[in-house]
């Protein structure tokens, strides 16, 4: 078996998920190829040679895989990945923007989302915004694979030594092409990366409101979420939803504020391994999930946190 | 210009569902159905370049068993002109779906497609994409605005870092976010008028596509469930719990 990951990364660096999909791909078994495709992104390609596990990199370095407009990366992907038993990428925006193509291109089906690997071809995914699972087996001759990036552990990313392969294989469809981003930055670590992430929710009131949690988080390190209703509401920006529709998150700690548990926030956010919810309706179903509770009105309760931490 | 819009009948997302004991699937005996949330928003985008003068008409299509066409009427009541069902009684998945509306796409020869980014049972976000592979056609994904011009599309997207806006050349084929719009209600009129709009029927046999499934289902679960913890007094427990019992701060 032979498999071939493509990494997330920004043409500066490597995103951590590709190191989740590493370990997910290792649970498969095989020699494992790490593909960088982008533009003057051979710094990426060292970080992934690094990478424990990892038997060799392809470096497809071309203006065409720049903004990795799926259209070019996809065309790329499928050529490259015809050889391999398996293709894998993380189920982030990337990933899923992309890998439907290199799927739909070589006709073999796709499967999303996996949270653990039973064999080489069976693999469980939730289905349902998590609500069930699903063990599906994969009858094609080749798996392409969208890994969950909360559901493995990361492998090292130092010790392996792997050479770095240049591919010269340009596909430009010349079909789309990229006029911007807005992409936000931030001192704060990013949420699918954070151990600690403390959202808000609707209970919030306002964009503004949302200093309140910043002081908690600086003092904790922590990342910033919010509830789809909050995001709805337009008190803060899209790429801070926790949910079956934003962001999966598996933090160490997450403090759910003001926000009441919709089932599409669990979906995103009820691996995370403590759990602390505070709400003053006592009833709100997040408190069903929370190992520790605390009914309060969060104007009161989140100062004397900031205080007492 | 016209726009085609694939539509899923899901279980309605007010619905918690329960998975059969022989853990075969989710139980959908006297469940409620629904146009799934992310197509209704590809509706009502597709109308709205109809009503902006963009479009001439708006096509709804979905893939399924005939129950479908409670679904497709439901598109007509919202603004659809017509709509097309490609009837199966097998389990349709994405590559198949892709396959299936290429095979309409070759003869409706729609210049935009609307897909929703994901749908709320199978959640694989893939259809839409598969599609615009198989067509060669461009893809705007998790769209939060779309404007057209020129023979072009400008979508931004909602991506894991922020938002990206990208240009495509028409046909091309856009998935809805969220946050593109939000659909109207269908009024009782409109919902009587749609009784009279087209709505054809073709088979996959048809359209020359082979719908058998590739993956197979082995075993539907419930997820492990979260046990509930405890409810403390005061902040200053709070804290307490996390540093001393839990260990996480």
């Amino acid at each position: 078996m032979s498999i071939l990951v493509i990494a997330d990364h920004d043409n500066a660096e490597l995103k951590p998920v590709t190191r989740v999909v590493v370990a997910a791909a290792q649970q498969i078994g095989g020699d494992i190829d790490l593909l960088v495709a982008g533009e003057g992104c051979s710094a990426v390609a060292e970080e992934a040679a690094k990478i424990d596990g990892v038997s060799k990199v392809l470096c497809a370095d071309n203006a065409a895989y720049g903004h990795q407009l799926p259209e070019n990366v996809a065309a790329l992907v499928a050529e490259l990945g015809a050889d391999y038993s398996h293709i894998m990428t993380a189920h982030s925006t990337a990933g899923k923007n992309f890998l439907p193509r290199v799927a739909a291109s070589l006709g073999v089906a796709q499967i999303s989302d996996i949270q653990s690997v039973e064999s080489a071809d069976t693999f469980k995914r939730p289905i349902y915004a998590g609500n069930a699972i699903a063990t599906v087996k994969s009858n094609d001759s080749i798996k392409v694979i969208s890994v969950r990036g909360t559901a493995f552990d990361p492998v090292a990313a130092e010790g392996g030594s792997a050479a770095v392969e240049a591919v010269s294989s340009a596909h430009d469809a010349g079909v789309s092409s990229f006029i911007n981003a807005e992409i936000v930055q931030s001192e704060r670590p990013e949420l699918t990366a954070a151990s600690v992430i403390i959202s808000g929710g609707r209970g919030m009131q306002s964009g503004d409101n949302f200093s309140l949690l910043e002081g908690i988080a600086d003092k904790l390190g922590a990342a910033i979420g919010a509830s789809r209703a909050a995001v709805d509401a337009g008190f803060v920006p899209n790429d801070m939803q926790v949910g079956q529709t934003g962001k999966i998150v598996a933090p160490d700690l997450y403090i759910a504020v003001g926000i009441s548990g919709a089932i599409q926030h669990l979906a995103g956010m009820k691996d995370s391994k403590v759990i602390v919810a505070i709400n003053k309706d006592e009833d709100a179903p997040i408190f069903q999930v929370a190992d520790y509770g605390l009914v309060a009105d969060l104007f009161q309760a989140l100062p004397e946190l900031e205080a007492k931490l | 210009m016209k726009v085609l819009v694939p539509v899923k009948r899901v279980v309605d997302y007010n619905v918690k569902i329960r998975v059969k004991p022989d853990k075969s699937g989710v139980d959908l005996a006297n469940v409620k159905m629904s146009v799934n949330p992310f197509c209704e928003i590809a509706i009502e985008e597709a109308v709205r370049l109809k009503e902006a003068g963009t479009a001439t008409e708006v096509v709804a299509v979905s893939v399924g068993s005939s129950a479908c066409k409670e679904q497709l009427r439901t598109c007509l009541a919202l603004g659809a002109d017509r709509a097309v069902l490609i009837e199966t009684d097998q389990d349709a998945q994405p590559l198949a779906i892709a396959r299936a509306l290429k095979a309409l796409q070759e003869k409706e020869q729609a210049d935009i497609i609307i897909f929703g980014k994901q749908s709320i049972d199978g959640d694989n976000s893939q259809t839409g994409q598969m599609f615009a592979a198989l067509t060669g056609l461009p893809q705007g994904t998790f769209a939060s605005k779309v404007t057209v011009a020129d023979g072009k599309m400008e979508v931004t997207r909602e991506i894991d870092g922020g938002l990206e806006t990208v240009s495509l050349t028409l046909p091309a084929v856009v998935s809805t976010d969220l946050r593109l719009n939000e659909p109207r209600y269908a009024s009782l009129p409109n919902i009587m008028k749609a009784k009279k709009k087209p709505l054809d029927e073709v088979s996959p046999d048809e359209l020359g596509v082979d719908m058998t499934p590739t993956l197979e289902i082995l075993a539907v679960e419930p997820p492990a469930e979260r046990q509930a913890g405890i409810k403390v007094e005061s902040v200053e427990e709070l804290v307490d719990k996390l540093k001393n019992e839990a260990k996480v701060i």
